[in-house]
């Protein structure tokens, strides 16, 4: 199929849709459930709570340095529901193709998609394929959906959390964001960044596991950063946060990046990260169960939960000044020297 | 560090005691405004110490006229406009280009490189290069200039609103109500012009003049030593940042602008007309100039918004004192250019300025 493009007709329902289906995505990561090609997948569960999540991929380039859009359609979703204290299922994917698009492309990031999924251990059980004329689109967009079963130690929420609690990072930050915009930029670094773009599963199963109700809260630091999901969860407990920027995990070629263009670290989106609240006794505990995870070898305490009269997050820079994190606003546009 | 950060607490106490009152210090650049507010600097220096925003924003400084001739150029079918990011958002008159964009015919540039691309690329339409910024991209839109010049292309006009950085720091110290007792002075820019280029301003003004990078620790030093030198009553250009920045610059890109461009007098948002400012194509390359090719008439024209842009950029207020500051003024929706770009004065302030309350 090598130079064959992508045609309205493939989007038609007919044959084409019938072998662009079969060769390019059932080929890549077809199993039982999904080869009925049914309206809806039947699924059997215990007694678990289920959780549900669904999200949509637009991101530009579509093969960037750490990843593609594939790989980054269902690590995000995955991350959703780890980040929920949830065990990751069953995915949906649901893609659409501007005409024309390269049907090698397709099966490429198919591909990457199927060895996520391999690694992550989910299976994608139901889908949709629709074709747009030319202009449309850009290019391919992925919607993906998941779900998965609550672990039974699951015990999080906003309202668990209090003065006293520790915040623990997976790892480096901003390196999706920047990987993507030094792409953008056409830097020369752009090499030597890499995105994040992994999944948190392994972390947040494993430190649900051990530590339970301990583990008060989780999120990953997607668009907005780090500072986002701060400033969130000091909005919605009232209580103030407070971390070091000697703690923080960067990545030099990250912060190179992120300098030349003038953006600000804490803002940058991460794709493979999860900002976690623990309790202050078993936070070391916490910490040194991340750092043996796959994706967690750079994750470090980063800061506390704090009582202020308002609800804001402060950051201790490397001179030993603080300034205030706001909620990043706009956006965030690179510098033109 | 903290040596560092101690001598710079030294520093600053000897000079408000020499001057008997508060030291004002203008950071010219955007860059280092943001630096400065992302260190957390303004907090953790002493009160004695006051920090003004300078005009050093290429976005910042530029008028309405400008860019609604660029929104006219906009419309028209026959041009495309090649701009920089941050230009998109600057609201003219008629608005700003990003209120354009879904006609196409904008494009944002990552570099002036691919300016050119683009022209050769689409020799059917006019490519209205809006070339902005200080020294530093200056010398980047020369080269095509030239290239183009070289290669024959016929398609490509440059709508030059590139400024030069002393101009304005002479028409900052000319103002009579100025408060501005010493320059930080831009890494970048002066890495293109050398410290040198601040002599006369020294021997002028009898104003400090200091080189720094961006880094807070470099600022931090940079802060000692106009203190030292306002304490001593010695003003003179010196450079905390020595390693980049030669005494004469870089004569390369020296010797490119100047054969391509001439100093005119120019207009700047909130300061008005500042002599020998701007630059302008030399008439060697008049073919590429599209102030003289497009049949455009830009008119520049005082800001009728009630943006307080020009104060903020002359240091006379801080961006909290304009009564549009985060109410209608937002970066989401900013009203003047200071809060569009992130190294704006107004922008800064809104994102790190809010001041810290204390622990319970
Ligand atoms: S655009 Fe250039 S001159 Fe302006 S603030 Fe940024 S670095 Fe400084
Ligand atoms: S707050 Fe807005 S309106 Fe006021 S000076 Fe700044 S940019 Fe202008």
């Amino acid at each position: 199929m090598s130079g064959e493009k992508i045609l309205l007709a493939h989007g038609g329902g007919g044959r084409m849709t019938d072998e662009l289906i079969r060769n390019v995505i059932l080929s890549a990561f077809g199993n039982s459930t999904l080869n009925k090609l049914t309206d809806s997948a039947e699924l059997q569960t215990n007694q678990n709570n289920i959780c549900f999540t669904t999200d949509g991929f637009v991101v530009k380039p579509l093969f960037f340095n750490g990843g593609d859009i594939g790989k980054l359609s269902i690590c995000g979703t995955i991350n959703d529901l780890a980040v929920s204290g949830a065990k990751p299922i069953a995915l949906s994917m649901s893609l659409i193709i501007e005409e024309g698009f390269e049907i090698e492309v397709l099966r490429q990031i198919m591909n990457s998609v199927a060895k996520t999924i391999k690694e992550e251990n989910v299976k994608i059980v139901c889908g949709d394929t629709k074709v747009v004329e030319a202009g449309a689109a850009d290019k391919l967009f992925i919607t993906t959906s998941g779900i998965g079963l609550k672990l039974p130690k699951a015990k999080m929420g906003f309202e668990r959390i209090s003065a006293g609690d520790k915040i623990i990072v997976s790892g480096t930050l901003g390196d999706h964001g920047m990987t993507i915009m030094s792409h953008r930029e056409g830097m020369k670094f752009e090499t030597e960044i890499q995105s994040d773009c992994g999944s948190v599963a392994e972390i947040c199963e494993k430190i649900i596991d051990s530590l339970g109700e301990n583990i008060k809260f989780m999120r990953d630091p997607t668009r907005g950063g780090l500072a986002a999901t701060l400033n969130e969860i000091s909005n919605q407990t009232n209580y103030g946060i407070e971390i070091d920027e000697n703690t923080i995990p960067v990545h030099p070629s990250t912060r190179a990046a992120a300098d030349m263009l003038g953006f600000d670290i804490l803002d940058i989106a991460n794709e493979g990260k999860v900002v976690i609240v623990i309790s202050a006794e078993r936070a070391d505990e916490c910490l040194q169960i991340c750092k043996q995870c796959k994706n967690g070898k750079d994750a470090a305490i980063i800061g506390q939960v704090i009582k202020t009269d308002e609800p804001i997050v402060e950051l201790i820079t490397k001179i030993g000044a603080r300034r205030i994190v706001q909620m990043p606003s706009g956006r965030e546009l690179p510098r033109i020297c | 560090m903290l040596e560092r950060i101690n001598r710079a607490y030294k520093q600053i106490a000897r000079a408000t005691t020499a001057l008997g009152r508060r030291v004002n210090i203008m950071e010219v650049c955007g860059t280092h405004t943001v630096s400065i507010f992302r260190a957390g600097l303004r907090d953790a220096f002493p009160e004695g110490l006051k920090l003004l925003s300078g005009p050093g924003c290429p976005v910042c400084i530029t008028d309405h006229g400008y860019i609604d001739t660029v929104i006219e150029l906009a419309d028209r079918d026959d041009c495309i406009i090649a701009t920089y990011g941050d230009m998109i958002r600057v609201p003219g008159r008629k608005g700003s280009l990003e209120q354009r964009t879904s006609k196409g015919n904008i494009k944002v540039m990552l570099s002036a490189e691919d300016v050119l691309k683009l022209a050769k690329e689409n020799p059917a339409k006019k490519i209205v290069f809006v070339a902005v910024g200080f020294e530093t991209t200056a010398p980047a839109t020369a080269v095509i200039v030239n290239e183009a010049h070289q290669q024959n292309i016929k398609n490509l006009f440059v709508f030059s609103n590139h400024k030069l950085v002393i101009p304005a720091i002479r028409a900052l110290l000319s103002e009579v109500n100025n408060n501005i007792d010493a320059f930080l002075c831009p890494g970048h820019v002066s890495v293109i012009i050398g410290s040198d280029a601040y002599k006369p301003i020294v021997e002028e003004y009898k104003k400090p003049c200091v080189v720094a990078g961006f880094e807070p620790m470099q600022i931090i030093d940079g802060i000692a030593e106009i203190c030292k030198q306002l304490a001593d009553a010695a003003p003179a250009v010196s450079s905390v940042y020595p390693a980049a920045v030669s005494k004469h610059g870089n004569k390369t890109a020296q010797k490119i602008v100047d054969e391509v461009f001439d100093a005119a007098d120019g207009y700047w948002r909130g300061l008005g007309v500042i002599k020998q400012s701007t630059l302008k194509l030399k008439d060697k390359f008049s073919s590429f100039d599209a102030e003289k090719q497009l049949n455009i008439n830009c008119i520049p024209e005082e800001d009728l918004t009630g943006c307080r842009c020009g104060e903020v950029l002359c240091g006379l207020i801080d961006p909290p004192q304009c009564a549009m500051f985060t109410s209608q003024c937002t970066p989401d929706k900013p009203v003047g250019p200071c809060m569009v770009s992130s190294e704006g004065a107004c922008a800064a302030w809104f994102k790190y300025g809010r001041r810290r309350r204390h622990r319970q």
